[in-house]
C-alpha cells in the first residue's frame, strides 16, 4: 500500500474499533435503570476492569518505569496513599508526595 | 484548595456545571493525564508516524491503552487485522464503562445524539471523576459537568500529543518517571476517595488483586477476565446499594 495512506488506515482503524465499544454501550444502555441490580453489575465488572489495570501499571508497567522496582513502586504508593489520608483526602497532595516518594526511592536504590 | 469536588452537590445552573467541571479537570487530572500523553507523543515520534497521525489518533482515539498499542504495532508493521483486534480488546472496558455512566447523564429531551458524542469522551480519568460526582448532581446539571471535565482533558490531550512529539527527550529521566507514574497514582487515589458503596470497594479490590497473576498468565484477555471474575464476585457480595 502506498506509504501516504497506510498510516492513515491504521489510525482511522483505531479510532473506529475504540468508538464502538462506546456507541454499543450507549445503544444497551438505553434498557437500563441507573436504579437497577443490572447497573449495579456492569457498573462492578467496571471497576473491577479498572483496578486490574491500575494494579498492573503498578505491579508490571511497561515503558521506562519497567526499570524501577517494584519495592520502589509499592513504597511510592504507600507515601502516596499515607499524604493522602493524612492530608485529609487531599489528592493533589497524595500525588505530589507520591511521584515525589518514587523519585526518591529510584535515586536511593541506585546509591 | 479552594474547590473540593467531594463537597459539591449542585453548581446551580448547566453553565455553572460545565464550568465547574473545566475548573476540576484543570488541576491534577489534566497533569495526570497530559503527562502520559507526553510519551505518547515521543512514542508516536520515535515509531516513524507524523505528528497529524498522533494528533489525530488522540483527538479520535481518546483511549491511551489502546492508543499506545496501536503505534507499538504499527512499529512492529503488524498487519491491519491484528491491530484491530488487539485495540479493539482493549477498549472492550469502554463498554461496561458506558453503560455505567450514560443512564445517569441520560434525561427527558436529551437527544440521542448527545449521548453519542457525550461517549466519544468517556475514558478512565472523566469515567472515574463522574462516577463519584453525578449522581449527586442534579439531573440536568450532569451532562453539563461531564462535558466541561471531559472536553478540558481533551483539550490537553491533544495539545500534549504535539508536545511530547516534539520533545523527546527533553525532560530529565526522573521527572519522566515521576509523570509517568503520576497516572497510576492519580486513579487509585481516586477511587480510594469512593469507597462508600461496599460492592464498588470490593470490585476494585478484587480486580486489583487479579489483574497482575492474570496479566502474567494472558495478557490479552486479563483486564476482562479480572473485570468479569471480580466485578461479579463483588457484586454477589456485596448487597444491595443502600
Amino acid at each position: 500500500m502506498s506509504g501516504e495512506l497506510w498510516p492513515w488506515l491504521v489510525v482511522v482503524t483505531g479510532a473506529l474499533v475504540t468508538y464502538l465499544p462506546r456507541a454499543l454501550g450507549v445503544l444497551l444502555s438505553g434498557r437500563i435503570a441507573a436504579e437497577s441490580r443490572l447497573f449495579d453489575w456492569i457498573s462492578c465488572v467496571a471497576y473491577a476492569i479498572l483496578a486490574a489495570l491500575v494494579a498492573r501499571m503498578i505491579v508490571l508497567p511497561s515503558g521506562p518505569l519497567e526499570d524501577t522496582g517494584l519495592a520502589t513502586r509499592l513504597g511510592a504508593v504507600a507515601v502516596g496513599v499515607g499524604v493522602f489520608y493524612l492530608a485529609r483526602r487531599e489528592l493533589l497532595l497524595g500525588c505530589l508526595a507520591g511521584i515525589g516518594a518514587l523519585a526518591l526511592f529510584d535515586w536511593l536504590a541506585l546509591l | 484548595m479552594a474547590f473540593r469536588f467531594d463537597h459539591v452537590t449542585a453548581f446551580g445552573s448547566e453553565r455553572a456545571a460545565f464550568r465547574g467541571g473545566l475548573r476540576l479537570a484543570l488541576g491534577v487530572p489534566v497533569i495526570a493525564l497530559g503527562a502520559s500523553y507526553l510519551g505518547f507523543g515521543a512514542l508516536v515520534r520515535e515509531s516513524g508516524l507524523g505528528l497529524w497521525h498522533g494528533l489525530f489518533s488522540s483527538a479520535t482515539t481518546f483511549a491511551l491503552p489502546g492508543q499506545v498499542l496501536l503505534v507499538e504495532l504499527y512499529a512492529l508493521g503488524a498487519t491491519l487485522a491484528v491491530m484491530a483486534l488487539a485495540v479493539g480488546l482493549s477498549g472492550t472496558r469502554l463498554l461496561p464503562m458506558t453503560m455505567s455512566l450514560v443512564p445517569q447523564l441520560r434525561r427527558p429531551g436529551v437527544p440521542p445524539w448527545r449521548l453519542y458524542l457525550a461517549a466519544h469522551f468517556i475514558a478512565v480519568t472523566g469515567w472515574a471523576m463522574s462516577m463519584r460526582v453525578a449522581p449527586r448532581l442534579p439531573a440536568e446539571e450532569r451532562l453539563a459537568f461531564f462535558t466541561g471535565f471531559t472536553l478540558a482533558l481533551w483539550l490537553s490531550v491533544i495539545l500534549c500529543t504535539a508536545v511530547g512529539f516534539h520533545l523527546p527527550g527533553a525532560l530529565p529521566e526522573r521527572v519522566t518517571l515521576a509523570l509517568l507514574f503520576l497516572n497510576p497514582l492519580y486513579f487509585l487515589l481516586l477511587f480510594l476517595t469512593d469507597l462508600s458503596q461496599r460492592a464498588r470497594t470490593l470490585a476494585l479490590l478484587f480486580g486489583a488483586l487479579l489483574g497482575p497473576p492474570l496479566f502474567l498468565v494472558e495478557a490479552d484477555w486479563s483486564l476482562l477476565f479480572a473485570g468479569f471474575l471480580g466485578g461479579s464476585a463483588a457484586f454477589l457480595l456485596g448487597g444491595r446499594r443502600r
